[in-house]
């Protein structure tokens, strides 16, 4: 910057002109590549979350033309309305469900899947397909799998002489169901992000622990583990704030029931908004999910640099 | 995540070779890894099986766990008692025209921010990165109140429009295009092609290993796209698959070999793709991490 200008009072008043087309003729050029698709996106998110934060701050059903400015009442009621609290158990009880188990089962599974076996191929190609299954899909077959009375998991339990199990219809089991047909539709995904890292890990570092008398056990845990922090931290944190989020698989499942006990924060704001048309409230619960999930980032990207894990 | 993307060893995951010969014995991994791979494929195997059973059969107490024989009347009833052809061509055309135009879109901008001197350059791209981190659900309200008013509700364009560009796809190809050496465009320019050309001739032909991952990000994510649609087409017409299995089970109940049939031409067609291009969708997956 500083040097251009020095160029610039050097230069003489005709080479100015020319030297300001050119930087026009660059600026067009420029915003000619990046402008579509910048719109584009700019327009669909950061106008509309602008929007969202007016609206949090106004009580308004989305169609009636009187928008009341509310202040922060709307975030005041968050506090107070038990069902929302309600909800943000219910969300917290799945990401407790949810998050150590994918982490831990894709770390074993890139560990196992990490070498030359026959059927590998095979082996991978069974435990990542069901990451291309849509959320609408899974739903439906966790419906059918799990059906109490006509579901291959109680078929398979009762041939074994375990009673029938309520799964989606028992407010204690519900959202277990979820979890599981959850981690197998995504634990694909921390599988590959492990197993990629595994291989970033050079053989030379794990050939030295061997010669040192490490058995395969301690240099698991004292070579390659230390290694993997920076990934576990990155997935531990992804996979939190997807599983905060959760929704999809919740709407094609059990809608919230039974009695409640798999309403997460996201379908009750769903359901505020599109069924109650309560936009203001709506947006006000988005925007303290955003703050939070914002602030817990913040924290563990400070964290990790404090630590210098290089996992940020 | 900055560096699992800029690291482009980190997409390929092959096995490594073993350094010495070692005997194809037995490993006991495969104690793990057998019941395991069983475990994730009985789903899929289930939904195939259940929707080529006899509907009878599947009500039946206690339901056997293979059929007697397999049958098309899930499928015959599916395709006579709902519209799933149209949502099938509904979200096929949703999944093309988003895939083209990220292309097109994602690595025209892409380019712009890796290799052209511009003002706003680096804040155009950090607005565009800061908007990864805003979830859905703070844009579910604004985006429907948006599209009633622009017309796009009860429209297919509902589905289409929130995918036509992607952050992470600008993100992708900006990171692509940095890791290419800028002398080959440089000599391009010298011989008095426009940027444009230059781009078209010289770049985008290096750049179809990125292309396909951003097809394959883009098709996953459009194709099973339930928010959107969710959000803003109450119209049958309009519906994409994924809205109608996900509607149609209300009316089905229990109807287990027409709602599997529906499952099937819902996943069948990215099972195929997957299965042909595993390589692809495994290096996407590993660079991306997002869905649904």
């Amino acid at each position: 910057m500083a040097e251009t200008l020095t160029d610039e009072r050097r230069a003489p008043q005709t080479g100015r002109a020319a030297r300001r087309r050119r930087l026009l003729r660059d600026n067009v050029e420029g915003w000619g590549f990046v402008a579509p698709a910048t719109i584009l996106i700019l327009g669909l998110a950061i106008f509309p979350a602008a929007w969202a934060f007016l609206l949090s701050l106004q009580k308004w059903n989305g169609f009636s033309p009187t928008q009341k400015f509310v202040g922060v009442d709307n975030y005041a009621k968050l506090l107070s309305d038990s069902e929302l609290l309600d909800a943000v158990g219910h969300s917290l009880l799945y990401v407790v469900l949810f998050v150590p188990s994918s982490v831990l089962l894709g770390l074993f599974l890139a560990v196992a899947l990490n070498r030359r076996l026959r059927f590998i191929g095979l082996y991978r190609t069974a435990i990542f397909v069901p990451f291309v299954v849509s959320a609408a899909t899974t739903g439906v077959l966790t419906n059918y799998l799990f059906d109490p009375q006509f579901g291959i998991v109680n078929n398979v339990l009762r041939s074994i002489g375990v009673p029938q199990q309520g799964w989606l219809t028992d407010p204690a089991q519900a959202m277990i169901v979820i979890a599981i047909m959850s981690l197998w539709g995504s634990v694909a995904f921390t599988t590959v992000i492990y197993l990629a890292a595994l291989q970033d890990i050079s053989a030379e570092l794990i050939e030295a622990a061997t010669i040192d008398g490490a058995n395969r056990w301690q240099t698991f845990w004292n070579i390659v583990w230390p290694e993997l922090t920076p990934v576990t931290v990155f997935v531990t944190l992804w996979q939190f704030i997807e599983a905060l989020q959760l929704f999809d698989l919740v709407y094609t499942t059990t809608r919230g029931g039974p009695l409640g006990a798999t309403e997460t924060v996201v379908y009750y704001l769903w359901d505020a908004a599109f069924h109650k048309l309560q936009f203001g409230y709506g947006s006000a619960v988005a925007y303290a999910l955003f703050a939070l999930t914002l602030l817990i980032t913040i924290g563990i990207v400070i964290y990790s640099r404090r630590t210098k894990n290089e996992a940020f | 995540m900055t560096s699992l993307l800029t690291n482009a060893k980190a997409a390929d995951i092959s096995p490594p070779v073993p350094t010495a010969h070692k005997h194809r014995r037995m490993s006991l991994w495969h104690l793990f890894l057998f019941p395991t791979a069983l475990l994730f494929a009985i789903p899929l195997v289930q939904m195939f099986l259940a929707s080529l059973s006899p509907q009878a059969e599947l009500l039946r107490f206690p339901p056997p766990f293979i059929p007697s024989h397999l049958t098309f009347t899930g499928y015959a009833r599916l395709f006579a008692s709902s519209d799933v052809l149209l949502w099938l061509g509904n979200t096929v055309l949703v999944s093309s025209v988003a895939i083209i135009s990220n292309i097109v879109l994602c690595s025209l901008a892409g380019y712009g921010f890796a290799r052209l001197k511009f003002r706003g350059r680096n804040f155009g791209f950090l607005a565009i990165v800061a908007t990864i981190m805003i979830p859905t659900q703070v844009l579910m309200i604004p985006t429907y109140l948006l599209f009633s008013r622009i017309g796009l509700v009860n429209t297919l364009g509902a589905a289409i429009v929130p995918w036509l560009a992607t952050s992470f796809g600008i993100f992708l190809m900006r990171q692509f295009f940095l890791s290419i050496p800028a002398e080959l465009e440089e000599a391009a320019v010298i011989d008095g092609c426009t940027r444009l050309q230059v781009f078209l001739r010289v770049v985008l032909p290096l750049a179809k290993p990125a292309l396909a991952t951003l097809a394959i990000f883009t098709l996953l994510g459009a194709w099973n796209d339930l928010i959107w649609p969710l959000i803003a087409i109450n119209d049958p017409g309009a519906f994409t698959l994924q809205l109608g299995i996900a509607n149609f089970q209300g009316a089905r109940r229990t109807d287990w070999a027409l709602l599997m049939a529906g499952n099937v031409v819902a996943t069948l067609p990215l099972i195929v793709f997957f299965t042909i291009a595993q390589k692809q969708f495994v290096a996407t997956m590993t660079l991306s991490g997002l869905k649904g």
